[in-house]
């Protein structure tokens, strides 16, 4: 069986605390028969051991002590999910706002983001804060699930309320494609089959909207080919290659490469990858390079085809700051981008935005869970593309001197909303 | 007949995309912590996880020791798998025994029946410990448990060896960042992101050798908890209990005393991946005791520094 990439669709849960995420996957996962009996079974006992009813579906992937003792997601759980068109992989994220942190990580591998809201309640503060960061982060679709249907007895000026909320923010923010879909997630109405209290309803269930939206987009790109060198294989003729792996365009056997930061020149001899010699190799592949000429080229350099990344010791950045201080001018903490680590230097922060109304206001600090734009200065030059460009050589995390935390994500440029 | 040219484009399949991306953690580790180490079982998640880790340094030597820790309790045909492949991989093998661990009173003795599924995290804590390891590469993927299907692919652990399942590193894009402070350590789990099904169709198509006892063979069976146990020297029938001959195989590879056989007549790689395509029950539910103790026993293990 050989399945292409655009196989595989990778999505993430968003939305806030509450409104249903779990209970949406627990539905579709259940409904399209992906649990094993005993996996089933398992989550039966827990809801009846802990008096949540005969079947809580958050239990399918709420499945840390604490989770279920509070019914909050914490962290982020993934489950792989496969119906005959294609397989998904699910990142189901929390809604807190202590755990905005670990929402980004879950959508920043995503292709699409499964947005979850209550139609009582509207687009909550933590739904815009998910729904900037998922477009920071360069989610293109968004597919938003309307939920709690049952509680407004399936009312369509309830819903078309909604519709015309999400419609209005998500152009804002720039989405290129959004479905949305009046859902139950406690009764399954519209999640696999459509639903029959929603005649109005025309659009897609939830499932086949996951079936037919475009995967891929993570890796999309028309700029250039890029290989951040990881390892110097020794080769055993006595020669060196550069192993890594592949983002943006495809390498071909005899391109003409750019070694960066060094600008050195050169062309591909060989392409070599885990399952033998290669004449061309694209995106998501990890591959070592034999170049014609000899360099001392190593792990933290880059290996670019045209049009080429910039190379710089000062950077205008969008930042999420996760830390628990806030970052202030002057900080000092490492930067890892592709694979290179290097100290960096906050030279300004030049604004942070105000989730309410998606304006730049000015400040010097950035509190947790703050967005924020911020000039920084690095000790080694690096090799970028803005974010939008590439997300593999336009991203970079900062990380705490001291504790080696990962306290910020940040991305090359800022986003035309922002 | 045609022959296929060397250099023709090929596109990317979903399992050259699975081990891309392990290859890339894997280096990423070696590359950025002191001393990594790979924990290899002998099962076939590990030996999959080695035969990427040959791939990422090849022609180069393995950069780092693989490490087994020795229960005591295992099967034999695993011990023999384990051997043979490190001579034949030219990898160095540590051993670390559970049975060291009783002797210098570290964990309380079992008994000869008794598990020791559980005294393995302070075997595996010790030789972490004195290797001064500061990354320890295992096979373990998220669709085996909830508590796993929540681990960061690279996993902090503190002094202790703990997991702290609420204070995990935020993990953004694929920069995997390893770096911690001396008595710390990592655990890298480059297969997260595959199935059991990934597992075996990678197996068939990369012709790997596996132990004999993942393939279908007549064997000497009690049931227990609802699982057929072999019958040897970890397991004897308890009053009650009668031994059987049946044609089994196993699903995972564990300790013979916790480990349960399938009732399976599949005996070949494609046999194997048309009976899992279509299984009820999932790997760990059909074979492995030691989750069985409680809701979240996997989660409590890990807590403490299991695998
Ligand atoms: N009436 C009704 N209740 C729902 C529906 N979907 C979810 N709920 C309930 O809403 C509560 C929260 O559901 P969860 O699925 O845990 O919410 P969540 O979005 O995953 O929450 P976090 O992960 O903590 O952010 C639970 O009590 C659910 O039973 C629905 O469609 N209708
Ligand atoms: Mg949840």
């Amino acid at each position: 069986m050989k399945l292409a990439t655009k196989d595989l669709l990778r999505l993430a849960t968003i939305g806030s605390v509450d409104d249903g995420k779990s209970t949406l996957i627990g539905r579709l996962l259940v409904d399209t028969r992906q649990l094993f009996d005993d996996q089933l079974d398992a989550v039966v006992a827990a809801s009846e051991k802990r008096g949540v009813g005969d079947l809580d579906l958050s239990f399918v992937t709420d499945g840390l002590r604490a989770e279920r003792e509070q019914g909050i997601t914490i962290d982020v759980a993934y489950r792989y999910a496969s119906t005959p068109s294609r397989k998904f992989i699910i990142a189901d994220c929390p809604g807190h706002v202590q755990y905005t942190s670990n929402m980004a990580t879950g959508a920043s591998t995503a292709d699409l983001a499964l947005v979850v809201m209550d139609v009582a309640h509207g687009i909550k503060e933590q739904t815009r804060r998910h729904l900037c960061i998922a477009a920071l982060l360069g989610v293109h679709s968004l597919i938003v699930c309307v939920n709690k249907m049952d509680k407004v007895d399936w009312s369509q000026s309830a819903f078309q309320r909604e519709v015309d909320e999400v419609q209005s923010l998500s152009s804002e923010l720039g989405f290129k494609s959004v479905t949305i879909i009046p859902v139950s997630a406690l009764l399954g109405d519209n999640v696999v089959d459509p639903s029959k209290n929603t005649p109005w309803y025309e659009g897609p269930s939830v499932l086949s909207a996951l079936e037919t939206s475009d995967a891929g987009s993570w890796a999309r790109t028309t700029r250039g080919a890029r290989l951040p060198i990881q390892w110097v294989l020794r080769q055993s003729g006595g020669g060196r290659t550069y192993a890594g792996m592949i983002d943006g365009n495809a390498f071909h056997v005899g391109d003409a490469v750019t070694l960066l930061p060094a600008n050195i020149e050169t062309k591909i001899r060989a392409i070599n990858s885990g399952s033998g010699e290669r004449g061309e190799a694209g995106v998501g592949l990890s591959v070592d390079l034999d170049l014609d000429d000899e360099t001392d080229a190593g792990r933290g350099d880059l290996i670019a085809s045209a049009p080429l990344p910039t190379v710089t010791k000062e950077l205008t950045a969008t930042i999420i700051w996760f830390g628990d201080q806030p970052l202030v001018e002057g900080q000092r903490l490492r930067l890892k981008h592709t694979t290179k680590v290097t100290p960096v230097r906050v030279q300004a922060i030049t604004g942070v935005m105000d989730i309410e109304t998606l304006v730049i206001d000015e400040s010097s600090t950035l509190t947790t869970n703050q967005i924020g734009l911020a000039t920084l200065v690095t000790a080694d030059p690096l090799v970028v593309d803005d974010y939008r460009d590439n997300r593999v050589t336009g991203s970079f995390v900062l990380i705490d001197v001291v504790t080696n935390a990962t306290v910020a994500a940040g991305m090359v440029g800022r986003a035309s909303f922002f | 007949m045609t022959t296929t040219p060397l250099r023709a484009p090929r596109t990317a399949d979903h399992l050259d995309l699975l081990e891309s991306h392990a290859i890339f953690i894997l280096r990423e580790v070696v590359a950025e912590c002191e001393r990594p180490v790979l924990l290899f079982s002998g099962g076939k998640d590990s030996a999959v996880l080695l035969h990427l880790a040959l791939k990422a340094f090849a022609p180069q030597q393995l950069p780092f020791p693989v490490l087994h820790i020795d229960t005591g309790q295992n099967f034999p045909e695993v011990l023999r798998y384990r051997d043979e492949q490190a001579a034949s991989l030219g990898v160095k093998l540590l051993v670390a025994k559970v049975q060291d661990s009783i002797d210098q009173g570290k964990v309380a003795d079992p008994g000869p029946m008794g598990s020791r599924n559980r005294l393995q995290t302070v075997t595996l804590l010790d030789a972490i410990n004195d290797n001064g390891f500061d990354a320890a590469f295992g096979g373990a993927r998220r669709d085996e448990d909830k508590a796993r299907a929540k681990e960061r692919i690279l996993s902090f652990r503190d002094g202790f060896g703990q997991w702290d399942p609420r204070r995990q590193r935020p993990e953004l894009w694929q920069l995997y960042q390893g770096k911690v402070n001396p008595g710390e350590h990592l655990r890298a789990f480059p297969l997260s992101d595959w199935t059991e099904l990934d597992i075996w169709q990678y197996i068939e198509r990369e012709q790997m050798e596996l132990p004999e006892i993942y393939f279908a063979h007549e064997r000497d069976v009690l049931l227990r908890d609802d699982m057929w146990l072999a019958v040897g020297p970890f397991v004897e029938p308890r009053p009650g209990e009668t031994v059987e001959r049946r044609v089994v195989r196993f699903r995972t590879v564990g300790d013979a005393n916790c480990t349960g056989a399938v009732d399976s007549p599949a005996d070949t790689i494609a046999a194997i991946i048309e009976e899992i395509a279509i299984a009820n029950v999932s790997e760990r539910g059909a074979t492995r005791a030691d989750d069985r103790f409680s809701e979240t026993a996997m989660e409590d293990r890990k807590r403490e520094g299991y695998f």
